[in-house]
């Protein structure tokens, strides 16, 4: 017997209402409706039988001009995974300067995906903050101090 | 000091205004920004869903600035960082201030306003109750969660389900709070549904549509709030008060366009959308003057304030190079049934002569069934019959999610016979 579920698409900001036909033996999709797309068919045939999301947090920072640095997984990764990635990531300390990309944590949790940093994060020394921050030299008024 | 564009913030409108300036031949580009860093309202947006349109990548919001701040400093473009505008006049000059400079003069060629918008914060809602810690716009609670290194409690109500409301559920659940509810007074949800699913029911947050606060109760820390449903008329029904005990609310309610500087410098505002009237170059009323992204209206997504940035950062080159051709004619946009707001609400029909025109909107109420989108043209000559330019089919309109028409390049002839074009649903088949 196949089963109707109603799903919501989050591939893109759209956000379409599909109305999912499937097989709920093996979680195979059989016919979907709703959708404004062909994403939205790999996107519900994922939901039924692994469902995966992409994970954005923190990390500790030392020596930062901010305490913590945002954080991304490369891929997206199974919902289960979640909470387990937020406690590794919890133990997880960098020393600034963090460069935009670079690898936080290697296989998080297991899951064989890398978690990158989403931005440059300058060390405190304010005059290469300024140049980092806002490019080489084109910052007029550098050696304007944080109060914190 | 004198510059070819000055911009004033340095969001995702501000720097893809100054890359566009740059990139049209700007000689000298300035952005002024009150932060001591580049990015606006970015680098605290550490979620995902960043840049689909624009990089055809899914990026955080972090990242996505990073692009632009990186593009930015290849191109020269300059920045005056912690540095607070204190006045602009009608001709160009800029008054600012910061620590290491005092007082500065800046004359622009052509200024971009790009200060974005400010959260409707608790007061402009009148919930009655004590004056207790623990009450935060969202916005600042997701400053204080993921760039300071706060939490600022352990038990949540959120009032409001805009994105930021609901992505904040998201964020303190992963930081170890307890979300209790997440109540809205509209009928509808105000923000994206894909936030819904990837942020509330992912997590099992509860939901309640037509429901708000109607007291907070706590002495010096919030300790309850008291949730009740409303009727259509956002009144509270009595006898369906319920207490959840929190110590945090959070308020996600709203942005409100932040046009102070505007104002000074006598740019004409819109009531609507609570930012200037725009040309569909993005050219204030004040000649000279253009403002782009979320200082206009609230937009739904980044890439669409970056494609408004570019257009405004262009047109402000083009002025300032003396290259710009002032319209001969204007024509009013105007909204019709079930249309809120419409930007830009003026329109060069020679505009269309060089390329289609995306005119943007947002709907008063949700219709969950196919519509269409309609734009006709009006003489002020009322006996003239008006013509329908494009009728865009959709198959829903909601309040929470803009919606875009693109007026094409071949109704550039009508659009000089009009007055006016007024833009409506219609239901189908209704």
């Amino acid at each position: 017997m196949a089963e109707r579920r109603g799903l919501i698409c989050i591939t893109c900001p759209m956000g379409c209402q599909l109305d999912v036909l499937f097989d709920p033996q093996t979680g195979r999709v059989l016919e979907i409706e709703g959708h404004g797309c062909k994403r939205a068919r790999s996107y519900a045939q994922k939901e039924l039988t692994n469902p995966t999301r992409m994970v954005t947090t923190t990390v500790r920072v030392r020596g930062g001009m901010w305490p913590l640095v945002p954080v991304h997984t490369a891929a997206p990764i199974a919902k289960s995974a979640i909470f387990p990635l937020l406690r590794e990531l919890r133990q997880v300390e960098v020393q600034a300067p963090v460069r935009c990309g670079q690898v936080i944590l290697a296989n998080g949790a297991g899951t064989g995906v890398d978690v990158l940093a989403s931005r440059d994060l300058p060390a405190m020394d304010i005059v290469s903050l300024r140049n980092i921050c806002v490019g080489r030299a084109n910052v007029l008024n550098r050696g304007a101090r944080r109060d914190r | 000091m004198r510059r070819d564009v000055a911009v004033i913030g340095g969001g995702p409108a501000g720097l893809a205004a100054a890359i566009g300036a740059r990139e049209r031949g700007a000689h000298h580009v300035l952005v002024i920004e009150r932060a001591e860093e580049l990015g606006g309202i970015l680098p605290q947006c550490i979620h995902n869903g960043f840049g689909v349109e624009v990089f055809g990548e899914d990026l955080t919001g972090p990242t996505y600035a990073q692009r632009y701040i990186d593009r930015a400093s290849e191109l020269g473009v300059e920045a005056l960082l912690d540095t607070t505008v204190l006045e602009v006049s009608g001709w160009r000059r800029i008054t600012a201030t910061n620590r290491r400079n005092g007082i500065l003069e800046i004359e622009a060629g052509a200024i971009v306003l790009a200060m974005g918008c400010r959260e409707r914060p608790r007061g402009t809602l009148g919930i009655p109750g004590t004056r207790p810690a623990g009450v935060y716009t969202a916005g600042t609670a997701q400053r204080l969660v993921n760039m300071e290194g706060y939490m600022p409690g352990e038990r949540f109500v959120i009032l409001g389900s805009g994105d930021i409301g609901m992505i904040m559920a998201r964020r303190l659940t992963f930081e170890g709070a307890r979300v209790e509810r997440v109540l809205e007074i509209q009928p509808f949800l105000s923000g994206l549904m894909r936030n819904y699913v990837q942020c509330l029911q992912d997590f099992d947050i509860p939901l309640q549509l037509s429901h708000t606060v109607v007291d907070i109760r706590g002495d010096r820390r919030v300790e309850a709030v008291v949730a009740a449903e409303v009727d259509p008329n956002w009144q509270p029904i009595p006898g369906t008060e319920e207490l959840i005990p929190c110590d945090t609310l959070l308020l996600s309610v709203g942005l409100i366009p932040e046009n102070e500087v505007s104002r000074q410098a006598g740019v004409e505002l819109d009531g609507a959308t609570g930012g200037p009237y725009v040309d569909e170059r993005f050219q204030t009323s004040v000649p000279g003057i253009f403002a782009a992204g979320n200082v206009v209206h609230v937009y739904d997504l980044v890439d669409d304030v970056s494609h408004a940035g570019d257009i405004a950062g262009a047109s402000a080159a083009e002025f300032a190079l003396g290259r710009r051709e002032e319209p001969t004619r204007r024509v009013r946009l105007r909204a019709g049934e079930n249309i809120r707001y419409i930007a830009p609400q003026v329109l060069d029909p020679e505009g269309l002569r060089r390329g289609a025109q995306r005119l943007q909107m947002r709907v008063r109420r949700p219709i969950e069934a196919p519509v269409y989108l309609r734009v006709e043209t009006r003489r002020r000559n009322r006996r003239k019959k008006g013509e329908v330019l494009v009728r865009r089919g959709l198959r829903y309109v909601r309040p929470g999610e803009m919606v875009s028409l693109t007026l094409p390049e071949s109704v550039c002839s009508q659009v000089r016979e009009a007055d006016e074009l007024w833009v409506s649903v219609e239901e189908r088949g209704g």
